[in-house]
């Protein structure tokens, strides 16, 4: 009989279409609902019907936000879901479902359960149930609140009439009774503890963190070009435009998002837009005007495995190179890459302040794996968060560029006050007025390239150091790969290891070369060439040792990460 | 009100060393607008400039009014947001005939169809002049130039059959070389409320040697007893070769993109003065919890 303790790992596998990110929703909110941890992501092809999509729920005693490769119960709503995960399932996988949506030879393989979704859903009134009664079944494993999922059903389908709430509840609960069922037989046995406090949790996906963060940095123009999987902090804003009272426009390429985007932040709107990095490949341009406009702005780079179309759905971090090098010329940049959910929320509040400080773009770069994942948080510290302001009036005789000691110069906007700003793509004066003089030409370029970029160095953050600062062994990490290293430490559980992620990028601060003296140093990161070991060897002259290296597409698993360091460790 | 264009002088060091070539129909074009901007009222911190590239594109360093010199193709999208973000500010987007024609050609199409309260000027000596004479989109059939020395073939762009077909809210063409008229139509081009389009045709002294301010005069002609708001009308006129009309074409009242935006439906303070809903961010994460 299959146990499960503390952990549980359960995928639902089906066509794109079929609903699986309704019985996906419907699960994580009652779960948490009923007191458990829960943590969700999905991967799924770049078509409108059919093929195989999958999405990942881990229900925990613990607060769990990695996603593991192994399956502890499969849900398949078609027939192709089993090869599909071929590699993820061992005869520890409860498959539950139908066997006419299991390959016969897989049937010796797994622990199938037999379970009839469609037999129950046709009883209720129609196959449209059954997700709902899938749902159901997996709530009664869990021994879930049946009112809170009674309530969910009740909210989720009001708007579509009475008989189709009752129906979707008495599908519910048939699942549910039948979920019940099987631990009572002894079927299944699941062991997690619920938390009381989960239940006043939030449910945030790196998506609304973005979003939400970008709000709380005072954010309130929004340009974009629909682009997988960047769309959906526009689709959030969008839907909330009229309650934040923002601009969000659909325009008619990324060269015009990121142009109007600089011409909001001019007119001293906080402007963001988001994209991906086929879109950002072409804001190259205008990132070049930013950088000698010194015009802020916060680009959300949301990466997906290129070159040109690539993996339109699946991710990598394979655009820091990109980033980092995007625009002609030379001219400072900031890169965050968010770790975790919450690191999304902060990191993009905080952006909006540093592009209106620094005056220069801000990038804020996550992956399909960090937009498309969430999970239950505690709360959000508004305290944490402070809206900075930096422009100042015009003056008669205003100069845009004036020369100051630490290559910042005093922003104005046009609307507030009497003075005239002018702005240049061209090299210029002082005043913005166009320029040819050697001399000036000179300082200029070290205004931008130099002193304004040391000026930024010096409040970088640091990176955050977890384990022991005097292991032997360190991992390196950037962006969304934060808790799947976190977690695979955890489970390896080997003093002599420590872990230093970076959520701030670029540019590096001098002194944290020490952090690095004298270890066995270890890159992990999602692409082909170790982008950020790359980084770290020009600006720091660090050397990694070992490199664990990802780019299929898919995201880093607890499991790859453990064997990939206990290879390392020998 | 001051009645004195001088104030739209700059003082700027950098703004006295003007870079077009004596006799170009540049700087009749500041001072139309100098004039204009008078007899609308206008004080200098009032009004935006942002230009693309190009000789035109140097306006803003020229006139003493607020300007943005971005790059090429890309003022029209920049201007939009700066009108949405501060609608108190009149905007203008300026930039020559490859500016807006070639390079910026998408941005044109769409921003008709936004219609945000802008005004696009288009100085049109239908060639490239910065670059040293190749064909610009509006360079006639058959001109020589060193690019194209058998002579132009491609079909000429016509913006302003363009804007009347895309349905454009304010369309209108000018020669600089008629001051007076010049004045009047940018004056109603910047007060219309929507996206206006001036195509302002203007001698090239240096490298276009055939649309001369002699050629302009005899190949355009004033538009008289024209109904702008009849839009059959006004593309019948788009599409006459030679003479050219010039004046309004056509007119089409339409909602703008600010007006429009659920930014400024209650609330119509600039961008730059708002803070953060952090109440509504609450509100949402609560729902989060309970939903």
């Amino acid at each position: 009989m299959p146990k499960f303790i503390k952990d549980v790992s359960i995928v639902l596998g089906g066509a794109a279409g079929q609903g699986i990110q309704t019985v996906e929703e419907t699960l994580t909110r009652v779960l948490k609902l009923s007191g458990y941890n829960v943590y969700a992501n999905k991967e799924y092809m770049s078509r409108v019907r059919g093929g195989v999509n999958t999405t990942e729920i881990r229900v925990s005693s613990e607060k769990v936000r990695a996603f593991v490769r192994r399956i502890d119960i499969l849900i398949p709503f078609k027939r192709g879901v089993l090869p599909w995960v071929e590699k993820r399932i061992s005869k520890n996988t409860v498959v539950l479902g139908e066997k006419e949506n299991v390959e016969e030879e897989f049937l010796e393989n797994v622990t199938f359960i037999e379970v009839p979704l469609s037999k129950i859903s046709k009883e209720v009134g129609s196959s449209l149930y059954l997700n709902t009664v899938a749902a159901g079944v997996i709530a009664g494993l869990f021994h879930a609140d049946i009112k809170v999922l009674e309530e969910y059903l009740r909210k989720r389908f009001g708007g579509k009439g009475e008989e189709i709430v009752e129906k979707n509840i008495e599908a519910a609960i048939r699942g549910y009774t039948l979920g019940r069922k099987l631990c009572e037989e002894k079927k299944v046995e699941i062991e997690v503890s619920k938390d009381e406090s989960v239940k006043d949790d939030i449910l945030l996906s790196g998506t609304e963190a973005i979003a939400l963060g970008a709000l709380a940095g005072g954010m309130n123009f929004l340009s974009f070009y629909p682009m997988s999987p960047s769309t959906g902090v526009a689709v959030f804003l969008a839907q909330h435009a009229e309650d934040f009272e923002i601009i969000v426009e659909q325009v008619e390429d990324e060269i015009s998002a990121i142009n109007m985007a600089l011409g909001a932040w001019f007119a001293g709107a906080r402007a963001m837009v988001t994209t991906s990095g086929g879109g950002f490949a072409l804001m190259t341009e205008a990132i070049s005007l930013a950088g000698m406009a010194e015009n802020p702005v916060v680009v959300h780079l949301a990466q997906r495995p290129g070159p040109a179309t690539g993996l339109p759905t699946r991710t990598m971090q394979g655009d820091l190179n990109l980033a980092l090098h995007a625009g002609h010329g030379e001219f400072p940049r900031i890169i965050l890459a968010p770790g975790t959910i919450e690191e999304a929320f902060y990191l993009t509040a905080e952006a909006f302040n540093l592009a209106d400080k620094y005056q220069v773009p801000v990038i804020i770069m996550t992956d399909e794996y960090l937009v498309d994942t969430y999970y239950n948080i505690p709360d959000i510290e508004f305290d944490r968060i402070k809206v900075e302001k930096y422009v100042v009036e015009a003056e008669e005789d205003y100069k845009r560029y004036k020369l100051t000691e630490d290559g910042i110069s005093p922003r104005a906007i046009p609307g507030y006050g009497k003075g005239i700003v002018v702005a240049n793509g061209n090299e210029h004066d002082e005043y913005g007025d166009i320029t040819e003089d050697e001399e000036l030409s000179r300082i200029m370029q070290e205004k931008r390239a130099i002193r304004k970029l040391e000026t930024i160095k010096k409040s970088a953050k640091l990176p955050k150091l977890i384990g022991d600062e005097n292991a032997r062994y360190l991992v390196i990490g950037w962006g969304s790969t934060f808790h799947v290293i976190r977690e695979a430490l955890e489970q390896l559980n080997i003093d002599d290891i420590a872990f230093l992620h970076f959520s701030w990028v670029y540019p590096l601060r001098e002194d944290i070369r020490e952090m690095f003296d004298g270890r066995v140093i270890i890159d992990i990161e999602s692409n082909v060439t170790g982008q950020f070991a790359q980084l770290l060897k020009r600006e720091l002259g660090v050397e990694v040792d070992y490199k664990i290296l990802k780019y299929d597409g898919r995201p880093f698993s607890v499991e790859e990460i453990c064997n990939a360091l206990k290879g390392v460790l020998k | 009100m001051n009645l004195d264009p001088k104030i739209f002088e700059p003082k700027r060091p950098g703004s006295q060393d003007v870079a077009w070539c004596p006799g170009c129909g540049n700087f009749g074009i500041r001072n139309i607008l100098k004039r204009a901007f008078v007899e609308l009222g206008l004080n200098p911190w009032e009004v935006v400039i942002i230009s693309g590239i190009g000789q035109a594109a140097k306006m803003p360093h020229y006139i003493n009014v607020h300007g943005y010199h971005t790059l090429h193709g890309r003022a029209i999208p920049i201007a939009t947001a700066v009108k949405a973000s501060n609608p108190e500010l009149t905007v203008i987007a300026e930039g020559g005939d490859g500016d807006m024609y070639a390079e910026g050609g998408n941005h044109l199409i769409h921003a008709i169809r936004r219609n945000p309260n802008i005004t696009v000027l288009i100085h049109d000596n239908q060639i490239y002049g910065l670059t040293k004479g190749q064909a610009s989109p509006t360079t006639m059939l058959g001109m020589k130039t060193p690019t194209q020395p058998w002579g132009v073939f491609e079909e000429p762009f016509n913006p302003i059959a363009l804007a009347v077909a895309l349905n454009a809210s304010f369309v209108a063409r000018t020669f600089m070389g008629y001051f007076k008229e010049s004045v009047e139509i940018i004056k109603e081009a910047i007060q219309h409320k929507g996206l206006a389009i001036v195509d302002i045709l203007h001698p090239c002294v240096s490298f276009n040697k055939l649309n001369t301010y002699t050629w302009y005069r005899e190949h355009t002609y004033w538009m008289k007893d024209h109904d702008p708001y009849d839009r059959e009308e006004a593309f019948k006129r788009a599409i006459e070769k030679d003479p050219l009309p010039l004046g309004i074409f056509y007119i089409n009242k339409r909602p703008t993109f600010e007006e429009m935006s659920p930014a400024y439906k209650k609330d119509k303070t600039p961008l730059w003065k708002r803070v953060p809903k952090v109440e509504e961010i609450k509100r949402i994460l609560d729902l989060k919890r309970r939903f």
